[in-house]
């Protein structure tokens, strides 16, 4: 799989480390949620099959973080 | 078609339009689920939804390890169940699943690997395991083709043993579920979708399928990678990501390894077939995906580990790879029993390490469903155990990565 850094263009997934869903803040006031929220940000994120907007570091490259998307179901990189 | 064997091994009948328990997922585990209700409890208005074809996912993917020498008491205790289980299952399904105890190892590669290991050898004993520590000349015993040589990139400076481990061959296990269930008078339905789950005052009362609506009292989900999919339609979420698992096998030899090789350091388990090929599993594509394929560079990785393990396979070709997709949980262990909406049930997350529990993960979720509350092996591992921090954390602690 090729991979588009923003920086340093097209380069060979095996550069790259994964980060899952993009997009998911921290919450506001942590100390306000119930156990169950704080479960649900811990450790629920989406599973889409077809179009995920996720993260991706380009750890052996510019080291930058980025996001695209990819569709989870052919692996095509959408932008 | 095997000699002696009939046409079909079930019937394929239409679904009725109402079932007692409506299973979602002809898997292993669906499939043993469907006939432990009906062999133990009696609930035999039971339908199993396969969007598929029956045994078409993860039960046909794996690469047959079987074990139970998990480090925590509660996975212990599950895997144990089902190979206990195993232990009888040919008798008790009345066909033959080619189960063979032959042993599996688990290789340690650095001082901390030795330490875990040995850890996990004396809480291993302690929940009644059977598992030995062995030296490396010890391990070169058990598997003379193994290099155990100080001086490779990785030297084995030994190896946990668990001599009832072993290997199974696993469509047999899927036909022989099913046609136990079948002879029961469970429905399996094959090429039926589920694309809806309806919900009435907090309660799941039906599925919308392909093949129309079926009502159901109690819907258990059993469909590995694609898990999250099927909860998201009756508005649950479960903390589930979903990832290519790739294997491959090699082209048939005569038998050379007697036992199954497992490490966790360099990423690699191997074992032999019946037939002769060598089966090997890699670890997980770190990438979401429901594409059943991975990336090549994770063969690759895969292989320059069996190579180094092994010389002798340097002359072995790769007949084929393929990916099957795993549901990994945050602790890597599976999600088994209710679910924040009544009636509807899952069992899932159990991401690389499905196959050994097959028997255990389908007799403790009929339980569940047939008693409306988790059965005592399955508990530990409820869906609430993320909001109330008691995670039963096998990532890396389980003798091989996840």
């Amino acid at each position: 799989m090729l991979i588009p850094c923003p920086w340093c263009g097209e380069r060979d997934e095996l550069e790259f480390s994964y980060g899952g869903e993009a997009g998911v803040p921290y919450p506001a006031d942590p100390a306000a949620l119930t156990d169950g929220e704080w479960a649900a940000y811990l450790f629920v994120r989406a599973n889409p099959k077809g179009p995920f907007r996720e993260r991706w570091v380009h750890a052996h490259g510019c080291r930058r973080w980025f996001d695209l998307t990819r569709d989870t179901a052919t692996h095509e990189i959408l932008g | 078609m095997s000699e002696g064997q009939p046409d079909f091994l079930w019937r394929s009948p239409e679904p009725r339009r109402a079932y007692e328990v409506v299973i979602v997922g002809a898997g292993g585990h669906g499939l043993a689920t469907a006939y432990y209700l009906a062999r133990e409890h009696g609930i035999t208005d039971v339908a199993v939804l396969e969007k598929g074809w029956l045994a078409g996912g993860n039960i046909t993917r794996n690469t047959t390890v079987i074990r139970s020498n998990y480090l925590w008491d509660e996975s212990a205790a599950i895997y144990e169940h089902a190979l206990q289980l195993w232990e009888g299952l040919a008798e008790e399904l009345d066909y033959d699943l080619l189960f063979d105890q032959r042993g599996v190892l688990n290789l340690a590669h650095t001082l901390q690997d030795v330490r875990d290991s040995r850890r996990r050898v004396y809480a291993n004993r302690l929940s009644g395991i059977d598992a030995e520590w062995l030296e490396p000349e010890q391990v070169a015993e058990v598997c003379p083709i193994l290099d155990v040589s100080p001086d490779v990139r990785y030297p084995v400076l030994g190896a946990t043993y668990q001599p009832r481990g072993g290997i199974a061959r696993h469509e047999n296990v899927a036909w022989g579920y099913a046609r136990a269930a079948d002879a029961l008078g469970v429905d399996l339905v094959q090429e039926c979708e589920v694309t809806g789950i309806e919900v009435e005052r907090g309660r799941a009362v039906a599925v919308r399928t392909t093949l129309g609506r079926i009502a159901a009292g109690t819907i258990g989900l059993v469909a590995a990678g694609h898990s999250t999919l099927l909860a998201d339609l009756a508005g649950v979420r479960l903390p589930l990501q979903s990832h290519p698992l790739q294997a491959l096998v090699s082209e048939l030899y005569e038998q050379v390894l007697p036992c199954v090789v497992m490490s966790n350091a360099v990423h690699v388990y191997v074992s032999q077939a019946h037939k002769g090929e060598l089966v090997m599993g890699a670890g997980i594509d770190a990438y979401n995906s429901y594409a059943q394929r991975g990336s090549f560079h994770v063969i690759e990785r895969q292989l320059a580990a069996a190579l180094e393990l092994f010389p002798l396979f340097a002359s072995a070709s790769v007949l084929r790879t393929w990916g099957g997709i795993v549901d990994v949980s945050p602790d890597a262990s599976p999600i088994l029993g209710p679910t924040p909406v009544d009636g509807l049930y899952v069992n899932c997350g159990w991401g690389t390490g499905g196959f050994k529990a097959t028997p255990a993960s389908g007799r403790t979720f009929a339980w569940t469903l047939a008693h409306g509350e988790p059965h005592a092996l399955a508990a530990p591992f409820s869906l609430d155990r993320f909001a109330t921090g008691a995670l039963v954390d096998e990532h890396g602690a389980a003798a091989v990565a996840h």
